[in-house]
Formats: structure tokens, sequence, C-alpha cells
């Protein structure tokens, strides 16, 4: 009996590699990092940092996993991240334009980006690898046009808030400052810790209702081991970061624009027929079609939205640099790109997850933050981030062939 | 006469699975050996081990070929030996020339530099051999299927073949085209090639066939030769499905009533030659409960004519009428034609059908979203019960609808390309080939299906090369022929020789 149990979680284990491979590659990155490191890793201040630097990442990532599911790719992304912190800066800096009319207008140029890109490539089928292309030779030229070379900063208090602001506390000051002297903290930000512990309520709870309906309908879900062993870690870590944040400052503006914006995706393609339409497009287009699927439209969408959440991106940087520079955004396309890949989607379209996505973003995040801490030079860095794209995509093919 | 090539005993184990059990194969030489049975029977797992696909050692049992032991590891080791396998799916390459494809890995070169003028004669020899009229220098894709398969052939031919295997190779050619590669398959026995045929068209078997050995859930159940007159379709049938099958063809009461959907002077150009009228002033009607077939040579334009009215899905400066309950209806857009109560199910399920990488459930939803959502929200426990329903309702073999169709038989496929139509409920539904390279017991199931929508009142059209099959379950037939409807036949009136005849003489 307990041999049979254990070929089952064995059997269950090895199907579901990738899901678990991804969790347990970013805990032992991080691990090896703190390591190596002497504990700066983990870090309250840095923690914080790593969120504010990987921010536009994830942002993007989340809109690159929708483009990546319908068989595109978008190579502008980085291009356009750094023409609309461009055009902001101008416009606040320059042209003295109000931060919110700026950043409402800027948000629209994005939108207007990503349609004018989409429109080719949806209705008249070129190439979203050549489309894009040209978008991001356009939109770089564009940026250093703008800003005529030069950087131009810096931003008013306001608008720097998007990225480096903090969500105040709930309690009085009093109140948090009593209970940093209990853990020994300097501060203690209470909305942070009661957040994180809201959080790891929903999680569970979402989990155990999702079980009891499979259990309803007879659908084997995951063992019960693999359940309580996935949700122990997940909660143990985001309870440890919300700790390592509430001794900080507390939540970062950005952390939250994040999580909202990550829900949001997971549920709208996990759930919803415009989420399940995008992955038949991608997993085949001609059936979608004649299934009476609009596939034209819907891919017009997915670069629609990109562009929206790149611009988002532009101003979140352009933001925590306190400046508009001509490099803004360089190559950052390539990390996003990355990090769906890592996450587990596939070239061809049809499949891959958010969730996916924002884990092999901090995985690309961890390591270019670890590997700064530790001095390694950014020749190697590259080499190193190179090899780890490969070696996450050679597994889930190396897994593919192995199932048969 | 000597045997080319015998399999003993042969079994072969996945996990949890015995594929092949024992099974036994005795091919002499010369001979052209049929093999029959159900999809899943184990045809395709047997001659992927006498092709080496799985190596010596990975199944029990001997092979002996040509009065040797034979331990193929890899596919060049038994093609060493003239083993040679021309699969369903044509391993060509479409922007070469036929030259280029028949000496593919294989070129006339010396030091790497190729020798056109060798190449081009010996493949103006080869395809002589097969018959085929085409310049050495045209383009695959510019052939159609059925040339396409005698470049393979000639393929076969030009690595020196003396076992030829071909799986299924007339699936997916015309009634003509299928007639020439049986001759073909005969001239090249009388040349001493022995041949392995796959088919599960009964009639083509019994023609070319001197022997058959019929397979049945992993183990060989019976082989018959033709000299002594022991193959009948009925025979081969029977051992198929291991139950006798008195009617291939369903009854239905047949009381077709008002005419449901009619077309009216229906005209449709191709997209990319402007000038190329596909379909030219169609004019046919569906009544309530009638099943209605259109028969036709492959290209005479029935696809063309169904994915047209279906939301102008195929062609350009498409007009004319579409009327349901005869009022005109809007079928510009798919969308649109589903919404008007039209279905087509598609005579390639598996590019046009069918996500392949998705389960059962969310290709069965897929045309119907929006019945099993709220506010766009995908409810997916109804979906679930929805998709179930249709699991047990069509009979589609799987443990669970989280299966990805990727994995299922070709019969389960058409199941599920069927319930995502159903589950839309259309009023009209144009099934184009509905049970091509479909085994026999899932043909009768979907004949089942087809019989028990029109006892619902639902109008079906459908479209099928095969002629029997359109005989034994239409009310009425229209015949077609380059893009023309020439004819009208009722059921009482229609034969094979009527259909040929109308095509023939138009």
């Amino acid at each position: 009996m307990e041999q049979v149990n254990k070929n089952n979680l064995g059997a269950y284990f090895k199907h579901h590699m990738r899901e678990y491979g991804l969790l347990i590659a970013l805990i032992a990155i991080m691990v090896f990092f703190q390591v190596v490191t002497d504990g700066t890793l983990l870090k309250p201040v840095n923690i914080t940092n790593l969120f504010l630097q990987n921010s536009y990442i994830i942002i993007m990532a989340l809109g690159m996993l929708v483009v990546i599911v319908s068989g595109n790719i978008d190579l502008s992304v980085g291009s356009v991240m750094g023409f609309v912190g461009a055009f902001a800066a101008v416009m606040i800096v320059e042209w003295g334009v109000p931060v919110s009319v700026t950043i409402v207008a800027s948000l629209i140029v994005g939108i207007v980006i990503g349609a004018a890109q989409g429109y080719f490539v949806a209705y008249w089928k070129i190439p979203s690898f050549i489309v894009t292309l040209a978008g991001m030779l356009v939109f770089r030229g564009l940026s250093l046009w703008l800003l005529e070379g030069q950087s131009v900063g810096p931003f008013p208090k306001s608008f720097q808030l998007i990225s480096t602001g903090f969500v105040p506390d709930i309690v009085p000051a009093g109140v948090s400052g009593a209970i940093a002297e209990m853990v020994g903290t300097r501060n203690f930000n209470v909305l942070a810790m009661a957040l994180g512990i809201i959080a790891v309520a929903i999680i569970i709870w979402m989990g155990l209702r999702d079980r009891a309906h499979n259990a309803k309908y007879g659908i084997e879900g995951e063992p019960k081991a693999f359940f309580i062993a996935r949700n122990a870690i997940v909660a143990g870590a985001l309870l440890f970061v919300m700790f390592k944040l509430a001794t900080f400052r507390g939540l970062p503006n950005v952390l939250i624009s994040m999580v909202v914006l990550t829900v949001i995706y997971a549920f709208l393609t996990a759930n919803t027929t415009i989420g399940r339409r995008i992955y038949a497009l991608g997993g085949n287009e001609k059936a979608a079609k004649l299934s009476g699927i609009k596939t034209e439209r819907l891919m017009f969408l997915s670069f629609v939205n990109m562009g929206l959440l790149a611009a988002l991106a532009g101003l979140i940087f352009a933001a925590r640099l306190n400046t508009a520079t001509p490099k803004a955004g360089f190559a950052v396309e390539l990390d996003v790109i990355a990090a769906v890949f890592i996450g587990g989607a596939s070239m061809s379209g049809g499949s891959g997850k958010i969730i996916g996505a924002v884990v092999g973003a901090f995985i690309m995040g961890v390591m270019n933050n670890g590997m700064s801490i530790l001095g390694i030079g950014i020749d190697y860095q590259q080499v190193i981030k190179g090899l780890v794209l490969l070696a996450a995509v050679f597994f889930d093919v190396y897994n593919k062939s192995k199932q048969g | 006469m000597t045997s080319l090539l015998e399999m003993r005993s042969i079994t072969k184990t996945f996990p949890g699975v015995k594929a092949l059990d024992q099974v036994n194969l005795d091919v002499k030489e010369g001979e052209i050996h049929a093999i029959c049975g159900e999809n899943g029977a184990g045809k395709s797992t047997l001659m992927k081990v006498l092709s080496g696909v799985y190596p010596v050692g990975s199944y029990d049992g001997e092979i002996h070929y040509d009065g040797k032991l034979a331990e193929f590891r890899t596919i060049s080791d038994s093609e060493e030996k003239g083993i040679i396998i021309i699969h369903q799916e044509l391993a060509l390459v479409p922007l070469l020339s036929i030259a280029e494809n028949l000496f593919l890995g294989n070129e006339r070169a010396t030091k790497g530099v190729i020798n056109w003028r060798d190449t081009f004669q010996r493949t103006e020899a080869l395809l002589k051999k097969v018959g085929l009229k085409e310049a050495p220098t045209t383009l695959i894709e510019k052939m159609g299927v059925g040339k396409q398969q005698l470049v393979e052939i000639a393929k076969a031919l030009s690595k020196e073949v003396r076992l030829l295997i071909l799986d299924e190779p007339t699936a997916a050619l015309s009634e003509s085209d299928s007639q020439a590669l049986l001759d073909l398959m005969i001239e090249l026995k009388a040349q001493g090639v022995t041949q392995i045929i796959i088919s599960h068209k009964l009639n083509e078997v019994r023609r070319v066939a001197d022997i058959v050995t019929v397979i049945r859930d992993g183990t060989s159940v019976s082989t018959m030769s033709a000299a002594s007159g022991e193959i009948t379709e009925d025979r081969i049938v029977r051992d198929m499905v291991g139950r006798d099958m008195s009617d291939r063809y369903p009854a239905r009461p047949r009381n077709p009533s008002d005419v449901l959907m009619e077309v009216r002077n229906w005209n449709v150009w191709h997209p990319e030659h402007a000038d190329r009228q596909m379909i030219k002033n169609a004019n046919f009607n569906v009544r309530k409960g009638e099943v209605v077939g259109i028969a036709g040579l492959m290209g005479s334009g029935r696809t063309e004519l169904a994915m047209s009215i279906f939301g102008r899905s195929y062609g350009r400066n498409v007009s004319g009428e579409v009327r349901l309950h005869d009022k005109p209806v809007d079928v510009s857009k798919i969308d649109r034609a589903i919404a008007a109560g039209l279905a087509y199910v598609t005579e390639d399920r598996k590019s046009l059908g069918l996500v392949l990488d998705e389960d059962i459930r969310t290709n069965v939803t897929l045309a119907n979203l929006d019945e099993v959502s709220r506010a766009g929200v995908i409810n997916e426990h109804q979906e679930t019960q929805v998709s179930e329903k249709y699991r047990s309702a069509m009979n589609i073999r799987t443990p669970s609808v989280f299966q990805k169709v990727v994995n299922l038989s070709g019969g389960n496929q058409q199941k599920v390309v069927l319930s995502k139509w159903l589950f839309a409920e259309p009023e009209v539904l144009i099934l184009d080939e509905p049970t091509r390279g479909i085994d026999v017991g899932a043909k009768f199931e979907i004949y089942g299906i087809i019989n028990e929508l029109a006892a619902e009142g639902k109008g079906v059209v459908m479209i099928s090369s095969e002629m029997p099959e359109l005989l034994g379950m239409c009310d009425r037939i229209y015949v077609m022929n380059e893009g023309e409807l020439v004819g009208e036949l009722s059921a009482e009136e229609a034969s094979q020789e009527r259909i040929m005849s109308l095509i023939v003489t138009e």
C-alpha cells in the first residue's frame, strides 16, 4: 500500500514537473543567493528593492504572456516603454502639463501604439516579429528625437510616487511603534502584515474550495501531500516577505499595482471567455476561426493591451529613475520575453500561464539582483541569464519528450 | 512461395497497455497483403515494430526477413533492407520540386555537388514507372494529394524497395485517383514488389489483396486468401468488430417535412485567382429531418460550396442568398452563420476542427462558450457537466473530459467535433466527409448520430467521397461537378452508376 502511494505521488510529480519545478527553482535560486550574499538578498531593504526593480518587467510580462499565447511576439515593448517615459517627461518637465493629465495621455499613447502594431499583425497578417521589430526601431528613434539625446528630469514629487511611494499604514504611529518595539525592529507596518495574512487566508481558502469542487465532480486533483506542501511553502514565503516589508517601509505602491494587475490577468486568462478564446486562437487559429471566434479582433486587442501595459511600465520606470533617458528600456523586451518562456509558455502559442510568467520574471529579477550584489560583471551576468533561459526551455522540451 | 517477412508472436506492451499480443504476420514474396482492423487495433504499432521505430528488445517475438532473423534498431536499418513505409501524412517538402524530393537525403551528387542531369534523368524514369505525367521540376505544392502519393511511391522505388508498406494510401484521394493508385499497386506486384496495404476501404482491399490479415484488440484474429475466395467485405467487417454487422447503415424513419434551408444562385470565386469561378450558380435546399448528400469528385467544389456558405470562410465575391424558414438570413461572417443556425463540420478535423493540445471539455464548448458563462466569466463546473454529457451521449471512449484530444483516435476526435457543433444548437449541419479515416465501428456510431439529428428535425447536408455511404444514408443526393450542381437524385433513383454518369456526361 505504502509503495503504491509513493509511486502515485512520484508519477504525479513527474507529470507536473514544470509547475513545481518553477517554484522549486525560484526558491533554490533565492536560497543560493541568500547564502552567497551573506544574507543581503533577503534584507528588508533589498526585498523592497527587488519589487521596485522588477515591477515594470513583471507588468509587461503579463501582456507579453497574452501576446505569446495568441501565437505572436512583441519585440517593441522595450522601445515603447522608453518612448512613453520620454513622452511623459517632455510633457511634465518641458510643457508643464499636470501629472494626472500626463499619465492619462501616456497610457492613451501606449494604447494607440499597440493598436497600430496590432492592426498590421491582425488585419494584414504581417508576422508580428517583423511588425514589432519595425516598431522597436521606430520608437527607439522617436525617443531619441523627443529627448534630443538628453536626459529629461527631474519629475515633481507626485509623479515619483507612482514608483517610489509607499502605502501609508492604517494604524496610528504610536501603535505600530509599540509593535515594532515588541518584535525588535525600527518600524512595523501593520497594514503590510495584515494584508499578507489576509492574502494567505484567501489563497488557502480558494485552494480548499477548488479541491472540494474537484472531489464533488470526481476530478482527480493534486495529491493531498502536495497540496499541503505547496500551500505551506507559498504561505510561509508570503508571510516572510510581508514581515520583512513591514519592518522596512511597508508596501510600495508599485507592489500593489503589480499584485492587482497579476490577479486581474490571471483571472482574465483562466476564467473568462476572452481568455479561453485567446488560448484557442494560439492553439489552432483556423479551428478557432471556424468556431465563430473573431480571431483578428482578439489578436488586435492583445497588442492594444500590450501597448497599454508597456506605457504603464514606461511611467513606472521613469518615475523610479526620476528622469527619462534615451537608453531607458533598452533590451528590456528580451528580459520580458525570457521571463514568459522561463515561465513555461510555448513559442508556438496556445499554452502558458500568468503565474508562470510572474515567477519567471522573479527568477530573472532575483538573479540580476543577486549577481549585482556579488559584484559580478555585466558580461558574466548576460551569459548566466542566457544559459538559465536555455536550461528552462530545455527542461520543458525534455519533459515533454519523456512523456511521449 | 517463400515468405519474405514473418513476424512471429510479436508482443509489445506500453506502460499499462498491451498494444500487441502474440501477433503473427506472414507475408509471401511478391504478394499484396492487406492488414485490416479498427483504429487502435494495433496496426500502426505493428508497422512501427517492423520498421524499427520500436527497436529490437523493446518488444517480444521475432521478425524474420528474407530468411534471416532481423533486428532493426532504427528506421534506416529497415530501409537499408528495402522495407519502406509510406505514411498517411505524406513526408514531402512542398516548396521543393519532385526531383529534389525524390532524392532528398540520397542526392545524386559527387562530393556534395548535385548532378542535376543525372537527377532529372532518374526522376523521369521513376515518374514513368508510377505513371505520373509531370516535369521533374514541378513543385510538390502545385500538385494534388493523389499525385503527391505517386511521388512518394516513386521515392520508395528509387531506394530499391522490396517491401512497400502503404498506410491508408487512398484516405485522401478521390475515386479516380484511388483507382489509379490501386492499378499501380497491381503493376508493381507484377514487377515483383511485395506490398502491405493498411486500409479501411474494404472494396479496395478486396480488389488488390491476395491475403488479408485482420487484427483486433492487438491480436491477429484471422487470415484469409483471395485464391480460395475467402475475402468478402462482410467477413472482414465481422472479424474487425468481432460481431456481425448485418446493416452498415442504421435505419431511420424517413419523413422530411418543410424546407428548412434554401441556397439560391450561389456564386463563389477563387480567393487568389480572381478570374476562376469555383461555384457556379448553385441552388439547393434541405428539409427538416432530411439528410441530403452532395456527391462529386475531389476538387469538384463541394467543400468550397459548404465553406463559402458558412460565413464566407472560403472564396471571394461570394454572391447569392441563403434562406432559413423561407426568410433570408445573414451568413456573411462565421459568427453570424452560427447565430443563424448553421454548423459546418470540417473534413480536416485536425487542422480545422480541433485545438489538439486542449482537452475535450475546451473543444466541446468552443463554438458556444457564452452558453456556459455569465458576463464573460466561464462557469467551469457547468462546462464540465456539459462536456461530460456529450462524452457519454456520443460514447467518446476516454476516462475523462480532461483528456487532450490529440491523444484520441480519429473516431473519437470526430465525435468531439460533432459534440462541439451540437452544443452550438444548429438547425442545419453541413458535414464534410464526416467518416473520413475512421474505423467501421465508429462510422456506424456516427451514422447513428446523424440519424438522431434528422429525427430531431434538423437538416443535414452530407458531403462524402464514399458513394456507398451517401446511398446508404441520404434521402436525396445532389451531384456536383466542376463547381456546378449537375443533378439531383432521390434515394430511390440514386445509384453509383447514375451518379458517375451525371459527373461524366456534364
